[in-house]
């Protein structure tokens, strides 16, 4: 299997806290890959070092070598926008912007100079198992929308620019049941195009839909491997208790 | 016992309220009905459209003339020179204090602004007779500069806080999520602050830039200072004018009693009135129309 992102030695600390020690993490093509562990262990701040988004944070300092395939991601010679345009990302609750359906997908192409007429706008709405349900919408504005179709819109923006890896932040954790299935519907058919990490609290979740998990810790990663082991044979103790929700 | 105290006070203050609220309503109230009865006593002498597009004013003459036209116009020249100065430097200095300023320079920036607005308009006004407008004769080679440029960039001046305090807050308020989306996409910092910031706080904005309107529009001192006060139809920044708010603080006090001319001067408040409540109403559609994108 060939290994798409990868992260070695990842130190990261906010000013004098340390968030990430001695992380090594790999993401595998067509995969979906899920960090697990409870709050604070460092899961989204792995997760968005990734796209580089700790870029906005000035006093984050982040130390040791993330790759997507071979290209160091914190280069000096790469642009960031590059980065972010190939590494798409889904937030933890559905952010579109204060815009129609149609200029929420259409903004991402603008932005990067790529074609954004109606087929390209379709195209990514029918990947993200929208365009039924908003074609006749698209040029309402985006926040009338249910928080599920939100999220999917959102999914739908990032498909749209066709990238290579996408991150997603406990995309589910602000939805209903019905919403989240249809989302880890979703989730499972974008691996066959993409490569995908996501963040959970939701064990099942994890169990569901994702090949292989990490179970981070206070900021280090415990545990990981295909995804049945880790539910059925965890090594760790503490990796069992979290599993069964001894703590959380 | 006790308990029938605390809703006593309760109802008490209830009413409290509701008359301090009723009575802005009655100022309100007041100052149009006064305005509107003086006007209509102007009106019985002279036609209102001749008023409104009359183009001379002078209401000493022998045959006095009524005509606001040029006042209009004085007005509308400095305010839109204000503007044209102050709205793209009053949100530019917004964009940047909240968007890229360091947390010092952000510090020292902001208090300096709200001290800016605390200066007396006869300062700034002082200021213009002093300072701009030997600058402007040299440069344009004028006799003095007291015209609409000089007004126009003092009421920039003075209309800059008030812009740039409104406007530093909507784009402040912008929600984080609608920034981290833009550069998820890829977006640099420039195309997030043009296509998502600033039209995402475009209703704070509008309501910034239609403040600063309202200031420019109704400010007297400092034009009246610096303008030159020549009641002529202005036909370029290097004219002299004469705004409305000057007329009336000029004439108000040198004209007799229940005279045509001093109804004429209500009158004139008048239609002031109704120019920055058009202003309002304006800004206010736009806003409304924005918001149909936010989220409640």
């Amino acid at each position: 299997m060939k290994t798409k992102l990868s992260a070695e030695n990842l130190n990261i600390s906010f000013a004098t806290k340390q968030v990430l020690k001695n992380v090594s993490v790999e993401f595998e093509e067509n995969k979906i890959t899920a960090l697990i562990g409870p709050s604070g262990c460092g899961k989204s701040t792995l997760l968005r070092s990734f796209n580089r988004m700790h870029d906005l944070v000035p006093y984050a300092k982040i130390q040791g070598s993330l790759k997507l395939e071979d290209m160091d991601i914190y280069s000096k010679n790469v642009p960031v926008t590059e980065i972010r345009k190939r590494i798409g990302m889904v937030f933890q609750k559905a952010n579109p912007f204060p815009k129609s359906i149609y200029d929420n997908i259409a903004y991402g192409l603008k932005i990067n100079n790529l074609p954004h007429d109606k087929s390209v706008i379709e195209k990514a709405l029918t990947e993200a198992f929208l365009w039924d349900e908003v074609k006749d919408d698209l040029k309402m504005p985006a926040h009338r929308l249910s928080g599920g179709q939100q999220q999917r819109l959102c999914i739908a923006r990032a498909v749209a620019l066709r990238p290579e890896v996408i991150l997603m932040d406990e995309p589910c954790s602000a939805l209903d049941p019905v919403s989240t299935i249809k989302i880890e519907e979703l989730i499972l058919h974008l691996k066959e195009k993409y490569t995908i990490a996501i963040v959970t609290h939701n064990m099942q979740q994890a169990q569901r839909i994702a090949d292989h998990t990490y179970f981070m810790y206070l900021g280090e990663v415990k545990e990981s491997g295909p995804t049945q082991d880790i539910f059925e044979n965890p090594k760790h103790e503490m990796t069992k208790n979290y599993i069964n929700g001894v703590f959380g | 016992m006790k308990y029938k105290v605390r809703i006593g006070l309760d109802v008490t203050f209830k009413y409290i309220f509701k008359a301090t609220g009723l009575l802005v309503l009655c100022l309100l109230g007041g100052i149009l009905a006064m305005l509107i009865y003086n006007s209509i006593s102007f009106f019985m002498d002279v036609k209102p459209l001749d008023f409104i597009t009359g183009m001379e004013w002078n209401p000493t003459a022998k045959n006095p003339a009524y005509g606001m036209l040029p006042l209009i116009l004085s007005t509308t020249i400095v305010t839109f020179g204000a503007m044209l100065i102050a709205i793209p430097l009053g949100i530019g200095t917004a964009a940047f204090i909240s968007e890229y300023a360091g947390t010092r320079l952000k510090n020292i920036l902001k208090p300096a602004i709200e001290m800016l607005a605390a200066v007396p308009s006869v300062v700034i006004g002082f200021l213009g007779i002093v300072v701009l407008s030997p600058g402007i004769a040299d440069m344009a080679g004028l006799p003095n500069g007291l015209n609409a440029l000089n007004g126009a960039i003092l009421l920039a001046v003075m209309a800059l806080p008030t812009i740039i305090t409104i406007a530093e807050d909507a784009i402040h308020a912008v929600p984080k999520t609608y920034k981290e989306a833009s550069y998820g996409v890829g977006a640099t910092k420039w195309q997030t602050l043009r296509k998502v910031i600033i039209p995402a706080a475009a209703p704070g904005i509008i309501s910034a830039v239609m403040l600063g309107v309202g200031r420019a529009i109704g400010e007297t001192m400092t034009v009246l200072m610096a303008t030159g006060n020549a009641a002529l139809i202005p036909t370029g920044f290097f004219d002299s004018v004469k705004t409305m708010t000057a007329t009336i603080a000029i004439e108000m006090g040198e004209v007799p009693y229940q005279t045509t001319h001093y109804y004429g001067l209500y009158a004139l408040a008048t239609v002031l009135f109704f120019m920055t409540l058009i202003a309002n109403i304006v800004g206010e559609y736009f806003i409304n129309r924005l918001r149909k994108y936010h989220a409640a």
